[in-house]
């Protein structure tokens, strides 16, 4: 496959098909409706399913009754229809099914705007729906990377039958660059042994979430524990940016983790030694090599487009090995190169002697 | 090192973001790392429009620049939003049709090109953009102008196709337009 | 929008009847509006209704999710902006706290007939004392023109390429009937705003709707058969036309439910 030009929400919507896509069900919300349009042609053309729901509670209940008949099935919104799907998202966590939602941030709380935000990453990663579970939650920084995570995403909540969020904002959606799709996957044929299909010569097969009597509740939930520790131990991605030598330190994920790559460049040009962690998986979140990292620098700075919600996880993870500070803009405005190297060379001054 | 980035700005149904797209192919086809990414939301009802189109030899990270090195402004508010932020010794192109003031920045260097009156003359208001982006491409030498014209060729949609020679045209005198004194 | 033609009505001499003005209930600020879409012609409408009826100062609206989202924008009110499709619930919170206030809700057709449907449909079987003013295009305005639930069949949209397969996409929903059917409703009728006439009938429609809440008689619900030329990719005036025809023949303009006595009130 040759490299395109591709528009984010088109790129991952085209590389879902192309992963064998069975279903697609949503409903439509800036600035992710390019998607929603693209699979309304792609996945009739394909002899595939695409319905347009009447809301996102619809919607993700419909994603949930695929899911449970084992099939390839996704959606995607943003974040008014993400709080909507919050208890389709719990539901299809506690009966563990395999499902994947693509969520573009805008800006919050509220209606907000439709600009770019990363307003969303506690509620995706601590409280997507009631109960206790977390998703994994992939964050892209490029178009190539959310049609590689949308792959990877479908593999994952396959593996685990775990729900998996892809969390882009707005100007990844909206963006143009250059990117290879994936080749065209055969839609797979067979269905899991734990789907719901029909109980022709076997015992039925139960998708709930339901498990009357405290003990056996518990028990339910101490194997989504378990399987969570597996997924913290063995799904953890980051990327690395001229860490090696590094004073400072910036954690930035999604479209603030590569502006933060330019920072990087124009501080070391600046000449302060400054390198970035890019956390591509937001749960879970790459705790240890962040610790390390902090032993490792003087001062930690954390860019975001919100108030400072991975800030907590930076705390927690880092623990008092450096100085954290925080730089974040609000509410759609996207935050400029300049204004981050004025807030890291602040941090330079305070902690470099 | 190849290396631009810049803004198209102008009213909505002016093709700035179709001009910004199309040199976002032809820095694909250069083999240039490209990004382009528009303003987009209720605002653009009507409104003004505008793109930022960064062509690089190097990996991009910021697709977005406070100050950019290049603007090609199509309207007056895209003339007083943009003329400021140019970078200095950067670029500012004009359509003085729609643009009655001149710069009176002295470090950036200014193309003032009637691009709606030529576009007018060959038949279709619509294709200043292109009279624009061959004035652009000429003076920062960013891309071929040939790349330009191929892809143009190869993503002028399906109604548009009856203008692709016009639009040829179209970017040929802006890129002659460039050179000439009376413009700079 | 042009600039504003205010004329004091102490400016008209004494000779002269003053046959038309600005109203009061309507800002002075340009519309976010495209031309031609007919948002703009019902805000005015409700304005007017507001201004003869004389209940602005007691009134509160509820601004839906969609292009009309910034209706507070335009009509000199109190106002709130309701999460997508839960007009009905807020204005009914309203209502119940504020019983003699004049409590309406301005909303689109993926407002409240796709994601608001419950919302609206037991508002009405409470017989909530509100008004709805439902503003149907056929299509999702805001979002760039994907298929509503009452987009026509066969009509092409950005979420319907090939035009909508109704065995896959559902059917045209006939929200007026629906709502017709409950027995909490006084007063549910279908207009359009594609020409003169049909203007001033919906006028009377909604004042006949406020005037329904004002006397307690009911929940009352305006729909007004309405274009969206810029998602249609049509010019206005054939968006009239197509609003009026195609429309106009799939969902008849008429009154579904009258109580004796909204029949009686005087518009
Ligand atoms: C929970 C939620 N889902 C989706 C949206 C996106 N959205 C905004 S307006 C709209 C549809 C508007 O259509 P309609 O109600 O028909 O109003 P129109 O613009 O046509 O007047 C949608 C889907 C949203 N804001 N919130
Ligand atoms: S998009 Fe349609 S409904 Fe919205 S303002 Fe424009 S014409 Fe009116
Ligand atoms: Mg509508």
């Amino acid at each position: 496959m040759a490299r395109q030009l591709l528009k984010g929400n088109i790129a991952f919507a085209e590389a879902a098909v192309r992963n064998g896509l069975v279903a697609y069900f949503g409903y439509p919300i800036t600035p992710q409706s390019e998607a929603l349009e693209h699979l309304s042609g792609r996945m009739v053309e394909e002899g595939r399913t695409f319905l347009q729901a009447e809301s996102e509670v619809a919607a993700i209940n419909m994603v949930y009754g695929a899911a449970s008949s084992g099939v390839r099935v996704m959606t995607s919104t943003s974040g008014p229809g993400l709080a909507l799907m919050a208890e389709g998202l719990s539901y299809i966590a506690g009966s563990e099914v395999p499902v994947v939602v693509v969520n573009m941030m805008r800006g919050g709380p509220g209606l907000g705007n439709i600009q770019p935000s990363q307003a969303d990453y506690l509620f995706m990663t601590k409280t997507a729906g009631h109960g206790d579970f977390h998703p994994i939650v992939l964050a892209p920084s490029s178009v190539q990377e959310i049609v590689d995570m949308v792959g990877l995403a479908f593999k994952l909540a396959e593996k685990y039958r775990t729900l998996v969020i892809v969390a882009g904002d707005g100007a990844i959606g909206q963006m143009m660059e250059s990117a290879e799709l994936p080749s065209m996957q055969q839609v797979r044929r067979t269905r899991p042994d734990w789907a719901v299909t029909g109980a022709r010569d076997r015992e039925p097969n139960v998708i709930t979430s339901l498990y009357l009597g405290a003990e056996k509740l518990e028990q339910a939930n101490l194997r989504l524990q378990k399987k969570l520790t597996e997924i913290k131990a063995n799904e953890v991605r980051y990327q690395l940016y001229q860490t090696e030598d590094a004073d400072l330190l910036l954690v930035a994920y999604g479209t603030a983790g590569r502006i933060c790559t330019s920072v990087v460049r124009e501080a070391r040009r600046a000449g302060l030694k400054v390198g970035l962690l890019r956390p591509q998986t937001l749960w879970p979140f790459p705790e240890a090599r962040l610790a390390e990292l902090a032993g490792q620098v003087s001062g930690i700075l954390v860019v975001e487009m919100s108030a400072g919600q991975m800030l907590e996880d930076v705390q927690r993870a880092a623990q008092s090995h450096a100085p954290i500070r925080f730089y974040g803009r609000m509410g759609g405005v996207i935050p400029m190169v300049g204004e981050i190297l004025e807030h890291l060379q602040a941090l330079a001054d305070a902690v470099i002697q | 090192m190849r290396h631009i980035e810049t803004v198209f700005s102008g009213f909505g149904g002016q093709g700035v973001l179709f001009a910004g797209q199309l040199l976002a192919y032809a820095g694909l086809a250069e083999e240039l790392y490209v990004t382009w990414i528009p303003s987009y939301g209720p605002e653009m009802r009507g409104g003004t429009a505008n793109c930022t189109v960064i062509l690089s030899e190097e990996k991009i990270g910021a697709p977005v620049v406070r100050n950019p090195s290049a603007a090609v402004v199509m309207n007056s508010p895209s003339m007083e939003k943009y003329e400021l932020l140019v970078r200095k010794g950067g670029l500012l192109v004009v359509n003085s049709s729609l643009v009655s003031r001149k710069s009176n920045r002295d470090e950036v260097q200014v193309l003032t090109i009637p691009a709606s009156d030529i576009a007018t003359e060959l038949g279709n208001v619509r294709i200043a953009n292109m009279v624009l982006l061959g004035a652009f491409v000429e003076a920062t030498g960013i891309v071929a102008l040939d790349t330009v014209k191929q892809q143009l060729n190869e993503h002028l949609s399906e109604r548009q196709r009856k203008w692709l020679e016009p639009n040829y045209t179209a970017l040929q005198r802006g890129s002659e337009l460039a050179l000439e004194p009376s413009t700079v | 929008m042009t600039e504003d033609v205010h004329i004091e009505a102490s400016e008209i001499p004494e000779a002269m009847e003053r046959v038309y003005g600005y109203p009061e209930s309507l800002t002075r600020v340009a519309t976010h509006y495209c031309p031609g879409c007919v948002h703009g012609i019902i805000h005015r409408l409700v304005a007017e209704v507001l201004d003869e009826l004389d209940i602005r100062e007691e009134t509160i609206g509820v601004a839906p999710v969609g292009c009309a989202v910034l209706a507070y924008n335009y009509l000199n009110a109190d106002f709130v902006e309701a999460a997508h499709g839960r007009a009905p619930a807020m204005a009914t919170g309203i209502k119940r706290v504020n019983p003699d206030k004049v409590v309406f809700t301005y909303q689109g057709d993926g407002d409240l007939a796709a994601i608001g449907t419950a919302e609206i449909l037991h508002a009405a079987n409470r017989g909530e004392l509100i008004t709805t003013v439902f503003v149907n295009n056929a299509i999702y305005g805001m979002t760039g023109g994907q298929m509503a639930p009452t987009t026509l069949p066969g009509m092409v949209t950005t979420s319907t390429p090939t035009g909508r397969d109704c065995t896959l996409a559902g059917y045209p929903i006939k929200m007026s009937e629906i709502l017709a059917q409950t027995a909490g409703a006084a007063y549910i009728t279908r207009e359009h705003a594609t020409d003169v006439s049909g203007i001033h009938r919906t006028k009377k429609a909604i004042k006949r709707a406020f005037l329904a809440q004002i006397h307690q008689l009911g929940f009352a619900c305006v729909e007004v058969l309405s274009t969206c030329p810029t998602n249609w990719n049509q010019d206005p005036w054939e968006a009239m036309q197509w609003a009026k025809e195609q429309m106009g023949a799939y969902y008849p303009v008429e009154t579904f439910k009258i109580t004796d006595a909204v029949k009686t009130l005087k518009v």
